[in-house]
């Protein structure tokens, strides 16, 4: 069993990398990585983030919205019900709560930690990569262990991602780029060149 | 309010101020789902459809909403307005669906729409902020356009599934180029796209941190 | 009225709005448009369905031409039919502990198996069956892939395959749709004389009178590790634990029976 959770986490970090396989959080991905030190901050935002919130939402769709997860309640009316319609409205609500409890939580009890991803944390609510990982949590059909794995491994991956990007952004400043692609233009080619890399880690299965 | 003309809130996003190429916004959902043109077309509708609509309502409910509950009304108005895009697509058009699988849910954190809706609808009025939902999201189609044609017309020869090039597979002659099929040649396209519009409009192009010293010959350098 | 803006009672009163005029809005689109979903979902399978066993032809009414095609149950340890509910999702049995079991070992990846599956029979106008179409699945290089195999009344013989849900790389493993591809299965023998598995995906192509070319599938050029996952899903539920018992039922029962007799199936 332990293969299994460890074969899981190394294909989310690595071979399907939210970042890289899936474009997903590209928006802040590309924004905020000119430095590694911020880079660093919000990735691990994000692993805490996705670490809490795609547990929690799987929690919320075997318990609440799939097709019978109401039989719990005893009820009849509600035994078959299906409201995975209205997941994505759930999913997002619970996304921001979380973000929004764990801010005023690190403010309250570690205000060094409040101090370094501050800034991050209202950003990461609408950072695709955590609803990604909650639909394709959803989409894969994983159990709540395998959850918690899966939304761990996948915001490593992620912050891996823009680590490795921020780094080779910082050496970038120094290299003479034609005008048209300073900046934004070369940035989306080195991420290509990255995700192409990352492409060679497809297959591996342990 | 009024000195802002809607012609100019329309046009403005698409090359002057496009929300992909200058303000980094809204890239997420937008390039797993470029490999062909069907996929993407589809995917420029309901994002202008979002887009437009949640701008709107945004904006008509703009003076009721309380400052600290904000974002999250705004990200229902946006929920649920995907949701009816993406029940609209699994009921009429099943198959594209089935290809766009959890990028139509992404639409939600697309952050053009929030974005819009932060700086824009939430201090105009209705129908202007509508305009400019339309035409950000007439922006956001532009490269994804541009993207989508060259995937397909290169990577299967073909657009909106239609054979052009005959590929080799098929017992043609064009060698198909796999990697417009593959994720990363979406990051090049749109680099290319950056660079076209930033050659065309040189106002665009980035300061750099810094200025590098003219080029020395390469004698000088050892 | 800006005054009480951010009143409690103005924010409580602002959330229970929005929520309820969203939560109409989106009620209504899910149930109206449920019927229509529903017959989407239904179709697209059934198409699938009618595309593997080579019965499809292009403008045709699906649903009617399925009326043909029965949908069976059997239990994979013994190949006996067994009875359940039309409702019967072999997937989601798959991940109930009390309707499945794991799979050792796993060739196919897909960790575990529901203990009873699905079977279609298509029959022709005299009801005889034609073709028996089992559900396969199985990894491939980046996630499971889901599929058709049909056979032709004798258990043996291929004839045809498509899957109908799959990640694979698009132009490469993507092939796998491709129908240029999917026609090498037709006529392939699934098991040797010896009642063996023997069918097996070969790296590049089988030449015509290579040994034992009928048990042979030519690869997939760039696309090693799809073809390698075609191949161990294919033997996989051919195999022992898959629907061999049951394959190997049909035959003894079409030998041993009278011409014609459909009670093999």
């Amino acid at each position: 069993m332990f293969e299994h959770y460890l074969s899981l986490f190394i294909r989310a970090v690595f071979v399907e990398n939210m970042a890289l396989a899936f474009f997903l959080g590209m928006c802040t991905f590309l924004a905020i990585s000119k430095k590694v030190q911020t880079a660093l901050g919000l990735g691990i935002a994000v692993v805490v983030v996705l670490t809490i919130t795609v547990p929690v939402n799987n929690l919320i769709l075997h318990n609440l919205l799939d097709e019978g997860a109401l039989a719990w309640t005893g009820i009849a009316a509600l035994e078959t019900l299906d409201m995975r319609f209205l997941g994505l409205l759930c999913y997002i609500g619970v996304i921001a709560a979380i973000v929004q409890i764990l801010e005023m939580t690190l403010d309250r009890y570690v205000p060094a930690l409040y101090n370094a991803l501050g800034i991050f944390l209202p950003l990461i609510t609408v950072n695709c990569a955590i609803l990604g990982g909650v639909l394709f949590m959803v989409e894969r059909h994983y159990t709540f262990t395998e959850s918690v794995v899966f939304g761990f491994g996948s915001g490593v991956g992620w912050a891996l991602a823009i680590v490795l990007l921020a780094a080779i952004r910082e050496k970038l400043k120094y290299s003479d780029v034609p005008d048209g692609l300073k900046g934004l233009g070369i940035t989306f080619i080195v991420v290509g060149l990255m995700s192409l890399g990352f492409m060679s880690f497809a297959g591996v299965q342990l | 309010m009024a000195d802002e003309k809607a012609k100019d809130v329309l046009f403005a996003p698409i090359f002057n101020n496009n929300p992909i190429a200058l303000q980094i916004l809204g890239i997420c959902s937008a390039l797993a789902i470029t490999t062909t043109l069907v996929t993407t077309v589809t995917m420029c509708l309901a994002v202008i459809f979002v887009l437009t609509c949640s701008n709107f309502f945004i904006s008509v409910v703009r003076s009721h909403v309380p400052a600290n509950i904000r974002i999250i009304v705004q990200m229902t108005i946006i929920t649920s307005l995907v949701i009816v895009v993406d029940q609209f697509l699994q009921a009429y058009a099943y198959d594209i669906s089935r290809q766009l699988s959890v990028f139509v849910g992404l639409i939600i954190t697309n952050c053009i729409i929030l974005g819009r809706a932060e700086a824009f609808a939430m201090n105009h009025s209705p129908v202007l902020s509508a305009v400019d939902g339309f035409g950000n999201a007439l922006g956001y189609s532009v490269v994804l356009l541009f993207v989508g044609i060259n995937r397909e017309f290169f990577g299967s020869g073909s657009l909106m599934g239609m054979q052009i090039l005959q590929p080799v597979t098929e017992g043609g002659w064009y060698y198909t180029n796999g990697l417009m099929l593959l994720p990363p040649s979406a990051f090049f396209l749109i680099g290319g796209f950056i660079w076209l519009l930033r050659a065309w409009r040189t106002e665009q192009v980035e300061e750099q941190p810094f200025e590098i010293a003219p080029n020395s010959r390469v004698s000088e350098a050892f | 009225m800006a005054m009480h803006r951010e009143s409690v009672g103005n924010i409580l009163r602002v959330s229970l709005l929005v929520c309820l005029v969203c939560a109409v809005i989106v009620s209504t689109a899910s149930v109206a448009l449920r019927p229509m979903q529903q017959d989407n979902r239904m179709q697209y399978r059934q198409l699938h369905i009618l595309q593997a066993a080579g019965l499809y032809e292009p403008g045709m009414d699906v649903a009617a031409a399925f009326d043909a095609i029965e949908r069976r149950f059997v239990d994979l340890d013994t190949g006996a039919y067994v009875d359940k509910p039309d409702a019967y999702d072999q997937r989601r049995a798959a991940r109930d502990p009390e309707l499945s079991r794991p799979v050792a070992p796993d060739p196919a990846g897909i960790r575990r198996q529901a203990a009873v599956a699905e079977v279609f029979l298509a029959r022709d106008e005299d009801g005889e069956v034609r073709r028996i179409i089992l559900p396969v699945h199985g990894y491939g290089l980046w996630s499971t892939m889901y599929g058709f195999l049909a056979l032709e009344p004798d258990a043996n013989t291929v004839a045809g395959i498509g899957f109908f849900e799959h990640g694979e790389t698009p132009g490469l493993g993507g092939e796998i749709d491709n129908p240029r591809w999917q026609e090498n299965w037709i006529g392939k023998r699934l098991f040797d004389d010896d009642g063996r598995v023997a069918i097996r995906v070969v790296k590049g192509a089988v030449g015509e009178d290579a040994p034992d070319a009928d048990h042979r599938v030519d690869g997939l050029s760039g696309a090693t590790l799809t073809a390698n996952g075609v191949n161990n899903l294919v033997r996989f539920w051919m195999g022992e634990t898959g629907f061999r018992p049951y394959l190997e039922r049909v035959r003894e029962r079409s030998n041993n029976g009278i011409d014609g007799d459909t009670q093999a199936f």
